[in-house]
């Protein structure tokens, strides 16, 4: 029987072939996701690994996942630490984010994503006795003026040593240009997966970075041989005053890394829905293949059942071909998906995260998924239809035209309309936030609802199919006639080849209108409240210098600068942000709707916030909001409660001075600047920070463009994954078509007999693509719109307000899958077209 | 050779030869082959398996191309014709009876018989239309799908659609090979009337003695060359001839 199966497998190569497709693709998004987030992880860890010693002193509370802020241990403590016992040596360092390096271009280098690192040189070994980085030319900074960059980012700015380097960075101190005396690398091996590092001796770095403070901010200490970390550590902690902590490396090592694991978490979670959507499409494709083989060989079959084959033997050998299937295509795909992870890389490499250094892991796991992901989706989805041939009747081996049993109609209905119905609940929960786990219950709420949609799309679409054929007809005469009488002819397969289309196309929709939606959400609260004429914001929502704010105001017709900044409060899952602005700007034009209290009443100490973030917390004026500054636990007192305003970008407002007096550095995040409307001063404030690339001057549009740029860019690349599913769709319908001719040779044949041209022959296969693309289009627009809607509705709270139908581009889907129609018929008609009459007719 | 008298020839084949494979491999289907096929006549091509009938019939029907020879059908000569002319030849000059009756299943009986009609866009004959639906009779079936009539009634309104087009010549290929003998009979009465009522030509392959008695002639092929022909033919004559068909190639 297995040999049997085998056989009839080769002897339908291109078919199958045609229908592994899908399995493929899903596999090798499967695959592509697990390389390359494994690679992504095992790089990072390493990474982390080389930049803890073996005990890390640290402030306390301070945690690895947070940017290094201006909290800092005391010089002394390092010769304090000097004698502990077990201890080889201490090194105090000095780290901080924000400091850009411009290319000789005047592009910066790096900076989105991976940090822009400042700090004081030091050899210190990182734990473990790892080699850390290392002077691989030139030598170490020595004096105030000197920097030595690592290797990756001097060749991409193109510095060579001896050279002045452009840097920026957020403190008092905007632009240095030191010299390059000295280039840092990993002589082992590794990389800085794309941060940029630019280190001074110790005392610059200190001026540069902590204000001049004789202070570090952490303390490195290295274990002598035969001494653990652990050991290490709590005979380091014997010594330490109160405020200050030490972990062992493999600690912070950890805390840095799962921090990370949980942002690329989000991307492997991306990708791996899309690699379920395409096994969903995929499924349906394969469904419909195996149907369609199935009853192509249902004489084969029924041969095999009087020649005493059981039942089950007749299935199984439908399912052995879908095993093989499953394990073909799971092989391909592990090879494209292992392709697809390269392209990652490389892609990931142009946006700055530079992973070249770590070759690609591909672990068991990996293997392993590809294999189950593809064998059991491939298996289940030929489980129908394996189990249909067991019921063909041996008697039918005798017959001439052979009916496949068929499920019946009414139960698909009952079971589609059970399934939207519980997608619905499902969705409708998890819209309304009403269930843990809102996420999966709107995705699971979608899945069910579309295939709901596609197991009663039988009885659903008929109207639809006959209307296209009353169309057909009146159009195109009995060419159409025919065209459309074939689309009803199997309601089954036509509706089950436009539900791949439909579940690419409802998605793409979804995210059109989502997209739409949250760009004119973007651009309504812009409009609507868009103070002063020009922002100043940087590049990478970087900190900047407050001497930016002051030399604008000294800008002629400029009348306000106002600045804000932004804090992290709280570590981990709790933190949040705190904003800050001098209340000064109130007075001068800020205009805050107040539900209570007064904006005016803002000191030093005090703090505004916003309608529905009071209301959660429970917070009136009069009082006091607990917050975890930098220097530790704060209670600032509530002295105001204003309606929602998005030029106040966190819900809780104080002073600048605020901030500076717990612990962070002084620069502003945001400035908003109010000019007396006599003549446009763009090219006055952009030559303030015509020096610092980073810094950019909008007027309103530009601000508005630049709000809607990651929209746009998201819902760009979730265009071309969902591009994809629809490829999936467009092939499906190639070889369902394809698959029916063959079926339909004889009749094909009697049409050419009685005198029907190739061109009529190949309209009325263009045709039968169109009605099936169309109707998986509008199937698709519908849901897209319904799921659209609903989504944008449960979102209004987010402060997306404004739903928007991009009609026209839900119109260009729909003439999309017209064009979609004709591509995918092109071959089939071809092939029908051809046929030999006298071969068609005397067929068997 | 029987002469053909003064009535005007419908088809007419000329040495038709037609080989298959190449070298020691080569088997010829048809062997020199001339026939000419009488308007108003309804012919009986007969033969054991392999002596190339249904390759005869396919290569005047413009469905099978020859080796070398011609084929005429009216004023046409098939070798000069190319797809798009053999096309509309076969739709407007010739008609077709398979044996396996070929409706298509999507389309309704009337809307079967009036198929190549509407395919080339003309408006069918109302009076010929009603006159062969009720020579075929019917008309109380026309409005059923192929799949809810019996296979005499769907070989009848196969009948129906190669005659509705008014084709110079019809091409019955063993017609009554699927039916019973008693829809059988009605489908070869139907078609002896058509040749007698109607004057119409019909060349039917078969390899049924009682089919072959309802002709006007029977024309006997064996191994690809005609070797006996028979005029008014009644099935007693067409087994004696058979019988020494036999012996002849037990020779």
């Amino acid at each position: 029987m297995v040999r049997t199966a085998l056989k009839s497998l080769l002897g339908r190569k291109v078919r199958l072939l045609m229908s592994t497709f899908a399995i493929v693709l899903g596999v090798a998004f499967v695959v592509g996701t697990l390389v390359f987030s494994d690679t992504l992880s095992r790089s990072f860890t390493a990474l982390m690994a080389s930049t803890v010693g073996d005990v890390v002193v640290r402030p306390a509370g301070t945690s690895g996942e947070s940017e290094p802020s201006a909290r800092t241990v005391d010089s002394s403590l390092v010769d304090r630490l000097e004698g502990v016992r077990g201890a080889a040596r201490v090194d105090g360092n000095v780290t901080a984010f924000g400091v850009f390096v411009v290319g000789e271009d005047d592009k910066v280098v790096g900076g989105q994503g991976p940090p822009s690192v400042g700090a004081n040189w030091n050899d210190a070994p990182a734990g473990h006795d790892l080699e850390g980085l290392a002077i691989i030319g030139g030598r170490e900074p020595e004096r105030a003026g000197e920097v030595v960059l690592d290797s990756v980012t001097a060749g991409e700015g193109g510095y060579t040593i001896g050279e002045e380097v452009h840097l920026v960075t957020s403190g008092k101190q905007a632009v240095l240009r030191p010299t390059l005396v000295g280039v840092a690398g990993f002589p082992a091996g590794g990389s800085l997966n794309g941060s940029t590092l630019a280190a001074f001796d110790t005392r610059t770095a200190q001026r540069l970075l902590l204000d001049g403070k004789d202070a570090f901010t952490d303390i490195w200490v290295t274990a002598e041989p035969g001494t653990s970390q652990g050991e290490l550590a709590s005979s380091v902690r014997e010594r330490l005053p109160d405020g200050v902590e030490a972990v062992t490396g493999d600690e912070a090592a950890d805390e840095a890394a799962s921090a990370l694991q949980e942002a690329i978490g989000f991307l492997t979670t991306f990708l791996l829905i899309f690699a379920g959507i395409s096994l969903v499409v995929g499924g349906f494709l394969i469904v419909n293949t195996f149907s369609i083989l199935v009853a192509q060989r249902s004489r084969e079959l029924a041969l095999l059942r009087a020649l005493g084959a059981s039942k089950h033997q007749v299935t199984r050998m439908v399912m052995v071909e879908a095993f093989v299937l499953g394990a073909i295509g799971s092989t391909i795909g592990l090879g494209l998906g292992i392709l697809l992870a390269m392209a990652i890389r490389t892609l990931f490499g142009r946006f700055g995260l530079d992973l070249s250094g770590q070759s690609l892991i591909i672990a068991p796991r990996t293997v392993l998924a590809a294999y189950a992901v593809g064998i059991v989706v491939t298996m289940a989805a030929a489980w129908l239809p394996a189990h249909r041939t067991g019921r063909i009747a041996p008697i039918q081996a005798m017959r001439d035209d052979v009916a496949m049993p068929e499920s019946s109609l009414r139960r698909r209905l009952v079971a589609g309309v059970v399934m939207m119905l519980a997608g619905g609940a499902a969705l409708a929960a998890g819209l309304a936030d009403a269930v843990p786990h809102p996420g999966w219950f709107v995705g699971g709420g979608i899945l069910a609802i579309l295939l709901g949609v596609a197991s009663a799309s039988p009885v659903i679409s008929h109207p639809f199919l006959a209307a296209a054929s009353w169309v057909y007809t009146r159009l195109f005469g009995t060419v159409g006639q025919l065209a459309g009488e074939n689309s009803l002819r199997n309601p089954r397969r036509t509706t089950a080849t436009s539900s791949a289309l439909m579940i690419g196309l409802s998605l793409a929709c979804t995210m059109a209108i989502v997209g739409a939606s949250a760009k004119a959400s973007v651009d309504q609260t812009i409009e609507e409240n868009f103070v002063g004429d020009y922002v100043v914001s940087s590049l990478f929502g970087q900190p900047f210098s407050p001497r930016i704010a002051r030399d604008m105001g000294r800008v002629e017709g400029v009348e306000h600068v106002w600045a804000q900044r932004f804090a992290l409060t709280g570590s981990g899952p709790d933190s949040q942000g705190i904003g800050a602005l001098d209340p000064v700007a109130f007075e001068q034009g800020i205009d805050l709707t107040m539900v209570a209290g007064s904006a005016g009443a803002l000191r030093d100490g005090t703090v505004i916030v916003e309608e529905q973030y009071a209301d959660e917390e429970g917070l009136s004026v009069g009082d006091t909001y607990d917050v975890d500054l930098a220097d530790g636990p704060r209670e600032l007192e509530v002295v105001g409660i204003y309606a929602e305003n998005p030029i106040l970008l966190f819900p809780a407002v104080t002073t600048p001075q605020t901030l500076i007096d717990a612990g962070y550095r002084d620069s502003d995040n945001f400035l908003i600047i109010d000019t007396d409307g006599s003549s446009p001063v763009q090219d006055e404030l952009e030559a303030v920070v015509a020096d610092q690339p980073i810094v950019t001057v909008k007027d309103q549009q530009a601000f508005a463009a630049e709000q809607r740029g990651p929209i746009d860019q998201l819902v760009l690349m979730i265009f071309a994954l969902l591009g994809l599913a629809l490829l999936i769709a467009v092939l499906g319908i190639v070889n369902t078509l394809a698959l029916s001719i063959i079926e339909r040779t004889r009749e094909v044949g009697l049409l050419r007999a009685i005198g029907v041209s190739r061109a009529q022959l190949r309209r009325m296969v263009t045709l039968e693509s169109v009605v099936i693309a169309v109707l998986g289009a509008v199937l698709g627009v519908v849901m897209g719109i319904g799921f659209g809607v609903a989504l944008m509705h449960a979102l209004r709270d987010e402060g997306l307000e404004v739903i928007d139908v991009p009609v026209g581009q839900l119109a260009m889907f729909l003439a999309a899958s017209l064009v979609i129609g004709v591509l995918a018929a092109v071959l089939p008609a071809r092939r029908a077209a051809r046929l030999d009459v006298l071969r068609a007719i005397s067929t068997d | 050779m029987t002469t053909t008298g003064d009535r005007p020839v419908a088809a007419r084949v000329r040495h038709l030869t037609k080989t298959y494979g190449s070298g020691d491999a080569m088997v010829r289907a048809l062997d020199d082959v001339s026939l000419d096929l009488v308007e108003g006549e309804f012919t009986a091509i007969m033969g054991p398996s392999g002596s190339g009938k249904s390759t005869l019939m396919h290569c005047c029907a413009a469905l099978d191309t020859a080796t070398s020879g011609e084929v005429w059908i009216g004023e046409h000569e098939l070798g000069g014709l190319k797809d798009k002319q053999l096309t509309r030849l076969r739709r407007d000059e010739v008609g077709f009876v398979f044996q396996s009756f070929n409706l298509v299943p999507t389309l309704t009986a009337e809307e079967n018989i009036l198929l190549p009609q509407s395919i080339a866009r003309r408006k069918p004959d109302r009076e010929w239309y009603d006159s062969v639906i009720d020579t075929v009779g019917i008309r109380n079936r026309l409005g059923h799908r192929p799949n809810q009539l019996s296979g005499g009634q769907q070989q009848r309104v196969a009948v129906a659609r190669a005659l509705a087009g008014r084709p110079r010549i019809v091409f019955a290929d063993e017609p009554t090979g699927n039916l019973d003998s008693q829809s059988g009979a009605e489908v070869l009465d139907l078609l002896r009337r058509s040749a007698g009522d109607h004057g119409q030509t019909i060349v039917m392959v078969t390899h049924d003695p009682v089919a072959a008695s309802y002709t006007d002639r029977v024309v006997f092929l064996a191994d690809g060359r005609i070797v006996d022909e028979l005029r008014d033919p009644d099935r007693e004559r067409v087994l004696e001839v058979m019988a020494t068909m036999s012996v002849a190639v037990a020779d």
